[in-house]
């Protein structure tokens, strides 16, 4: 793949987007985290958030030290002779889960709609490795990508109020594991006992962006020795 | 935490609608999807931390509403600013953008919002607080920070302690102190983002008329009501939303994100509030009447430079 051109736009008075890409593609994770790292070296103490996602990265910068035109300067110069990241800077997690109707009810419905067994749904599910594409919507949850087209389903039409910790879930071509209980309306097709987030780690959350995550099947007993809770989804 | 009687500062006698430990915010966590928090009047968090001698951005108590009550159990200087939410002490009025001194026994009440609808309460050297992340704002979302670091707002009994004994900057005064009682706010917006896919008669409408703050208000965003904007944006993918961002779902109903936003989103955007309008926004009630106005990046620099020298 060429360098792709970045454009910059503004989207605050001390805040830049670099647009890198149109389009939602893995191989375009290694442009981003060759400008995530590129960016941070060249912008040092004046950075204060940098927030890579799909295509895109957003920049906050200290906006009383540096103004925009000195800031977009920065960034070009940055972004000048990039080139893509190796596979061994993004890091790998193999995520357990227990893929179970009680815990994931639309494990059935996937598997009815596509006419095969759950079984079938799991080894799919299981079958790739996924990309950290960006964190958001809460702390340490990732968008990973992309499931199998045939796997790609809606978001549910009515969000759940309460999806349980740990629960794993498809919306579209992405999938996600929820690191705290929350509101959400992906669909659920199981449940981890990793801890996503925790409060007393350096960097608090598991995943970064640009990891690679590869899901794998395990038993009921299993997820319980691991400590996971396996109360029903219903009941929670 | 230390609850010995030398360090004892204020405890809370009622918790009142919302009141939270706020900061200047947590930085530089963004990309593992940890919001920014802090205080959403920053510049009211400022002046009263600065009647005190202490940094602007120090922990201090955002009080939201009123109904909040504490009773000091040491001798003690506070500073307060921000809305005036009609804050007694021992039933005698203590006007925002004042420092005054509480003794034991003595109860400091908020009644409700006549202007402004957030206090801002400075203890010496800030609340004494250990920061996750850099930062000791609470986001009950996301169970982080806070007195006990899990997010959660302050509540009857619990106990906040200062970091200092003693507050320094004894010759502050405020001489003219900010108000928020204009009929309608100008709130100044970097423009940028998507706004060149609206439409030529939604761009005009947006800068030209005038929005009403909706109920849907919180510290996450708040809702504007008022001309419905029309864009060709259609399916975005997702990206980092900065503070202020002024985001347009579907229904051509503005959304203005605040300190407590998701970190990325994907609905397109006008541009974003500068820092200093999302502070007077904050003190917005709803029902409130609002205009957007263009600004350049260059003129809001100075503006946040000026603000920020004012507290040196």
């Amino acid at each position: 793949m060429n360098a792709p051109h970045p454009r910059i736009e503004t989207v605050a008075y001390d805040t830049l987007t670099v647009r890198l890409f149109e389009t939602i593609d893995e191989a375009h994770m290694p442009w981003i985290l060759a400008a995530d790292a590129a960016l941070r070296d060249r912008f040092g103490e004046a950075l204060i958030d940098l927030v890579p996602s799909y295509t895109t990265l957003m920049l906050h910068y200290d906006g009383l030290s540096l103004g925009l035109t000195e800031a977009r300067g920065m960034i070009v110069d940055a972004l000048a002779n990039l080139t893509p990241a190796t596979e061994q800077e993004g890091r790998h997690h193999v995520i357990p889960v227990w893929y179970d109707e009680s815990v994931g009810p639309e494990l059935v419905t996937l598997a009815e709609r596509l006419g095969v067994e759950p079984a079938e749904i799991i080894r799919r599910h299981c079958e790739r490795d996924y990309c950290a594409f960006a964190l958001g919507f809460a702390p340490g949850f990732a968008f990973m990508g992309l499931v199998e087209e045939a796997l790609a389903t809606p978001r549910l039409s009515t969000p759940r109020q309460r999806v349980p910790a740990g629960s794993v879930g498809i919306a579209e071509r992405q999938t996600a594991i929820y690191p705290m209980r929350s509101p959400g309306g992906w669909n659920i097709l199981g449940r981890t006992a990793v801890t996503l987030f925790d409060r007393s780690w350096e960097e608090a959350s598991r995943f970064r962006p640009g990891d690679r995550i590869r899901f794998t099947a395990i038993d009921r007993d299993t997820f319980i020795e691991q400590g996971g809770d396996p109360t029903p989804m219903e009941t929670q | 935490m230390s609850t010995s009687k030398e360090n004892q500062a204020l405890v809370v006698r009622d918790a009142g609608a919302l009141a939270l430990l706020q900061d200047g915010g947590r930085f530089g966590v963004r990309h593992l999807g940890v919001t920014q928090g802090g205080a959403i009047d920053w510049v009211s968090l400022g002046w009263a931390n600065w009647l005190l001698g202490n940094a602007a951005g120090a922990t201090g108590i955002e009080i939201t509403l009123g109904g909040f009550v504490v009773e000091a159990q040491v001798p003690l200087t506070l500073a307060l600013a921000g809305g005036d939410l009609g804050a007694t002490l021992d039933g005698e009025s203590i006007t925002p953008y004042s420092r005054f001194r509480v003794e034991p026994g003595q109860t400091l009440a908020f009644g409700q919002a006549t202007s402004g609808l957030r206090a801002y309460l400075a203890l010496p050297g800030g609340v004494a607080v250990a920061p996750f992340m850099g930062s000791a704002s609470s986001v009950v979302r996301e169970c982080l920070g806070g007195l006990d670091g899990e997010g959660r707002a302050l509540a009857a009994d619990d106990t906040i302690l200062a970091a200092a004994a003693e507050a320094a900057g004894s010759d502050r005064v405020i001489e003219t102190p900010p108000t928020f009682t204009a009929e309608t706010v100008a709130l100044d917006v970097t423009t940028g983002a998507q706004i060149a896919q609206f439409d030529g008669a939604s761009l005009f409408a947006a800068f030209n008329e005038h929005w009403e703050i909706d109920a849907r208000a919180d510290r996450m965003g708040v809702r504007l009501t008022g001309p419905v904007l029309r864009n060709g944006a259609g399916g975005m993918i997702s990206e980092g939303i900065p503070l202020g961002a002024v985001q347009v779902p579907p229904d051509g109903q503005p959304i203005v994100l605040l300190n407590d936003r998701q970190t990325v989103g994907g609905y397109p955007r006008l541009g974003a509030l500068t820092p200093l309008a999302c502070a007077r926004l904050g003190q917005c009630a709803p029902g409130s009447r609002v205009r957007l106005r263009p600004v350049s990046a260059c003129q809001t620099r100075r503006l946040m430079q000026a603000q920020f020298a004012r507290w040196r």
